[in-house]
């Protein structure tokens, strides 16, 4: 695949750098990234994606847009209300870059349909508002063998960590099972301020593009948090030992996907 | 010295800063390492910065040839990948 004139326009910052150059360039417009959630942390992430060529995104999410996500989800505006939420998610994107293909799934993910829903990608990302989804899409991408990045925000504060298959603890292994129902707030509860979304969604855009060009070190083995009223980032390194782990340990007691009950959110 | 042969040739004076190095480094990746590689290039700006970003990448400058017509050529060996 040999770049247009205006490709090497478009991906100029990107073909400079060593790390990333021509190589790396072909790489995100021959991937396939599939988003769960178009909202507070979907919407930045799949912009940057969509930004960095990556060539094929795939957004899932059954939401439309409410008045009440626009202070975050920055991929959807005020003439996208009632909308979709996928459809308004590939507008933009279409809108941003020509290079992109985007798959759009109006649908909740499930036991029912994850498996099939992330076997077409390359890499993950976990933009939902809720822990049901989180351990399914964990469990999913251990048994389906995918890399993805998880995160969570919720007022001032964030979360994430990169699962790569065979590299480091999932996401179950460091937090073991959903909460009890109630026992922690939804950001609709709770409130979120929507820059958060950026500052994670925006990381865990990075930690895609850093799979995918096989450059730099991922956050596997780590969990990161951001708290923004005290303006800092702690990297925590997470036991290496995954032996003992219910679904990605050595005699796995999850060995089918779990349809949690959902704590329902008006999203990220 | 005696004179260099060159594998490929590539011309940036139709682009500017920083799509001239990005040219340069899409027709280096084409080439086999030792291959070398003219590049002709404006005066001012892409003489100025061009060579150095190359040499920053790990490859090795030859030699910069003024054309004497606002244009020159800069023999570029691929070393490293």
């Amino acid at each position: 695949m040999a770049f247009t004139n205006e490709q090497l326009e478009r991906y100029s910052r990107h073909i400079i750098l060593k790390e990333i150059g021509v190589g790396g360039q072909k790489k995100l417009l021959n991937s396939k990234v599939l988003i769960i959630g178009a909202g507070g942390l979907g919407a930045p992430a799949a912009m940057y994606l969509a930004a960095a060529g990556v060539g094929t995104i795939g957004i899932a999410d059954a939401d439309e847009v409410d008045l009440s996500n626009l202070q975050r989800q920055i991929i959807h505006a005020t003439d996208n209300l009632g909308q979709a939420k996928v459809l308004s998610a590939k507008e933009t994107i279409n809108r941003m870059n020509p290079d992109v293909t985007v798959n759009t799934y109006r649908t909740f993910v499930a036991s029912d349909n994850i498996m099939e829903l992330i076997g077409d990608y390359d890499f993950i990302i976990d933009g939902t508002d809720n822990f049901p989804a989180k351990f399914l899409i964990n469990d999913a991408c251990v048994m389906a063998k995918k890399p993805f990045s998880h995160a969570g925000i919720i007022r001032f504060k964030g979360q994430l960590m990169t699962y790569v298959p065979g590299e480091g603890p999932c996401y179950r292994c460091v937090f073991k099972n959903p909460p009890p129902k109630d026992a922690v707030p939804t950001c609709k509860q709770a409130g979120v301020v929507g820059a958060m979304g950026g500052v994670i969604g925006s990381l865990q855009a990075m930690e895609a593009i850093k799979y995918i060009t096989g450059t730099g070190d991922l956050l596997t083995g780590y969990l990161l948090t951001y708290d923004a009223l005290s303006m800092e980032f702690r990297k925590i390194r997470l036991p290496k030992d995954t032996s003992g782990c219910a679904v990605c340990g050595d005699n796995p007691s999850i060995t089918e996907l779990i349809d949690y009950e959902q704590a329902e959110c008006s999203g990220v | 010295m005696s004179e260099i042969k060159v594998d490929d040739t590539v011309d940036i004076t139709d682009v500017v800063c920083p799509v001239t190095f990005v040219k340069a480094k899409v027709a280096l990746e084409e080439l086999e390492e030792g291959e070398v590689l003219s590049i002709r290039m404006n005066e001012g700006e892409p003489v100025q910065n061009v060579p150095r970003s190359i040499k920053d990448e790990g490859h090795q400058i030859l030699k910069l040839i003024d054309r004497e017509d606002g244009t020159y050529d800069l023999l570029v060996r691929k070393t490293g990948s």
